[in-house]
């Protein structure tokens, strides 16, 4: 039950516990619970909203920084990826093979903002070595959902 | 001028679909639950499969049975699913859609007279076919109390000397019915005694719900040679419009099918076929994806069906729901022209597939959550207010 409750949660965190019980063939209390499990259990690390900001008046500006660091004694790479990912303007920390350690999303305001933030904070850290910065200019596809296209069903209303 | 036209073909009646569909057309903002095909998108492999076989050039004719390779990968999948043995040389044809397959099966088959047995309600092919090939429709009408199986008894009733071929359309269009094993066991064992033969359209196999997948009839002893098994892509790949199906049977059989395919067909649409190549090798879990939302969709649609008081037997099959109707006194038809009418909802009458589906309304749940919830919200509305209108 769980991986297919988490399969429809990840498309859809708002559905109705009653309808997911429904489509699952399932009891709401035994749906509830196992919920309430998953979230305890950190499977479940909460319910956001995917949002298209270039489609507000908000201005957003998202950038990839590759970040080289050299791993400490005794601390490892866990550590070093805490100090990061402690920033608010930090999105998402990532752990990378290959050519370099981290993958790090940051938000900000303005690209100015997010380049002073990269030099000043990021790459100050003692363990860092390099950082790259790329902006992200248009999102496609985010969550496993296409941002830039509107579905309409195209088929005949009725057919045999 | 005398007249242009055959007197066969004036005398079959249009599809009763065509009619409502051509009503329903008419009302823009109708929801509809009268799609027979699946709500997805091909799976983009496979489509990007298509458009690279375009990008090479690949936009010849086939050899008339269809792509070797396809045929390779239809036996292979055959085997996987149904544990049956095909070969891809001789016991394959690849067709445009499992309708081609279906008309020049019996076309193949059928001599004037021959009678052709057809379990009702069901889709709206079978009948006209077998007239255009000089048979003789015997309709066998299916029961709810059987949930809409073929019952031995139903099927001895309806045999005569003349009886040539069943006709087994499970999973079934539109009652969502299936055939287990162990309904499928005595049926074989008649159709073996009274020596016929069975054209078995399985077109929506990967849709069958429960702890048991589909068994094919053609899987069970002595019944491979005298099956033609119907398949295709529409159904388990979501790709109805690229109109391919095929037909594995015995090579008596199939052969006669490939001289009729070959003269009015010539081979299915090349590029579906690669297409379909693809989606045969990776598709796998494609399918698996499909046919849990479907399974999902159908306890959502069921229990809403439930809270409204309207009966319907489970349906373990394909992506249709069979409620019945009857409480309410008023035929299949009428009920269907209120309801879009008066909530803007679109279901098909049983009568589109046989007098026998009097009584019931297909409703397809190959459709959004969303969709499902307002439809089946209005149909409860519509429900209560019959109730209304009958205290």
């Amino acid at each position: 039950m769980r991986e297919k409750i988490l399969t429809i949660l990840e498309k859809n965190a708002r559905i109705d516990i009653r309808d997911l019980a429904i489509l699952l063939g399932e009891s709401e209390v035994a749906v509830a619970n196992e919920i309430a499990q998953m979230e305890k259990e950190h499977i479940i690390c909460g319910y956001h909203t995917l949002i298209n900001w270039d489609n507000t008046s908000q201005e957003k500006v998202m950038a990839l920084i590759e970040v080289k660091v050299t791993p400490q004694r005794g601390m490892g790479f866990d550590k070093i990826a805490e100090r990061i990912y402690q920033y608010n303007e930090v999105n998402a920390v990532y752990l990378m093979s290959g050519a370099y350690d981290f993958t790090v999303f940051i938000e900000g305001k303005t690209m100015k903002e997010v380049a002073l933030f990269v030099s000043s904070k990021l790459s100050t850290l003692d363990s860092v070595l390099s950082t790259a910065t790329h902006f992200v200019l248009k999102k496609y596809k985010d969550h496993g959902t296409a941002l830039v296209e509107e579905i309409h069903d195209e088929r005949m209303l009725v057919t045999p | 001028m005398r007249n242009p036209l055959s007197e066969t073909i004036v005398q079959i009646e249009p599809s009763g679909i065509r009619k409502f569909f051509d009503i329903v057309s008419e009302m823009k903002d109708a929801i509809s639950l009268g799609v027979g095909e699946p709500d997805f998108d091909t799976p983009w492999h496979a489509r990007e499969e298509g458009i690279y076989s375009l990008e090479k050039g690949r936009t010849f004719y086939t050899s008339n049975a269809g792509l070797r390779d396809l045929r390779q990968e239809i036996c292979n999948y055959l085997y996987r699913r149904c544990g049956m043995v095909y070969r891809p040389e001789s016991e394959i044809l690849v067709t445009v859609g499992g309708s081609e397959a279906i008309d020049i099966a019996l076309r193949a088959m059928l001599d004037p007279g021959d009678e052709v047995l057809i379990p009702q309600p069901c889709f709206v092919s079978y009948v006209p076919c077998t007239i255009l090939a000089g048979g003789k429709p015997v309709p066998i009408e299916l029961e709810e109390k059987d949930q809409f199986k073929l019952t031995p008894e139903k099927l001895l009733e309806k045999i005569t000397d003349r009886t040539k071929i069943l006709i087994m359309p499970f999973p079934n269009n539109p009652t969502g019915a299936v055939m287990r094993r162990k309904d499928l066991e005595p049926i074989a064992k008649i159709v073996e005694e009274k020596d016929l033969f069975v054209i078995s359209d399985e077109i929506y196999c990967e849709l069958t719900y429960g702890d048991e997948r589909h068994v094919s009839i053609a899987s069970l002893p002595g019944m491979k040679e005298r099956t033609v098994v119907i398949n295709g892509f529409s159904k388990s790949y979501a790709m109805t419009g690229w109109r391919l199906g095929y037909a594995a049977a015995p090579h008596v059989i199939l052969e006669q099918m490939l001289k009729i395919h070959q003269f009015a067909i010539m081979c299915a649409p090349t590029t579906s076929q690669y297409a379909a190549v693809d989606a045969l090798k990776n598709g796998d879990s494609d399918v698996e994806m499909m046919r849990e939302s479907y399974d999902q969709r159908r306890r959502y649609v069921l229990h809403a069906f439930a809270e409204m008081g309207l009966d319907c037997f489970e349906p373990q099959g394909a992506f249709y729901a069979f409620p019945n109707i009857r409480r309410f006194g008023m035929s299949s038809e009428e009920f269907a022209n209120r309801f879009l009418r008066e909530e803007k909802v679109a279901v098909v009458p049983g009568t589109a597939f046989g007098a026998c589906g009097d009584g019931f309304l297909r409703v397809s749940y190959a459709s959004s959550l969303k969709n499902l919830k307002e439809a089946l919200g209005r149909m409860a509305k519509f429900v209560s207010r019959l109730d209304g209108e009958r205290a």
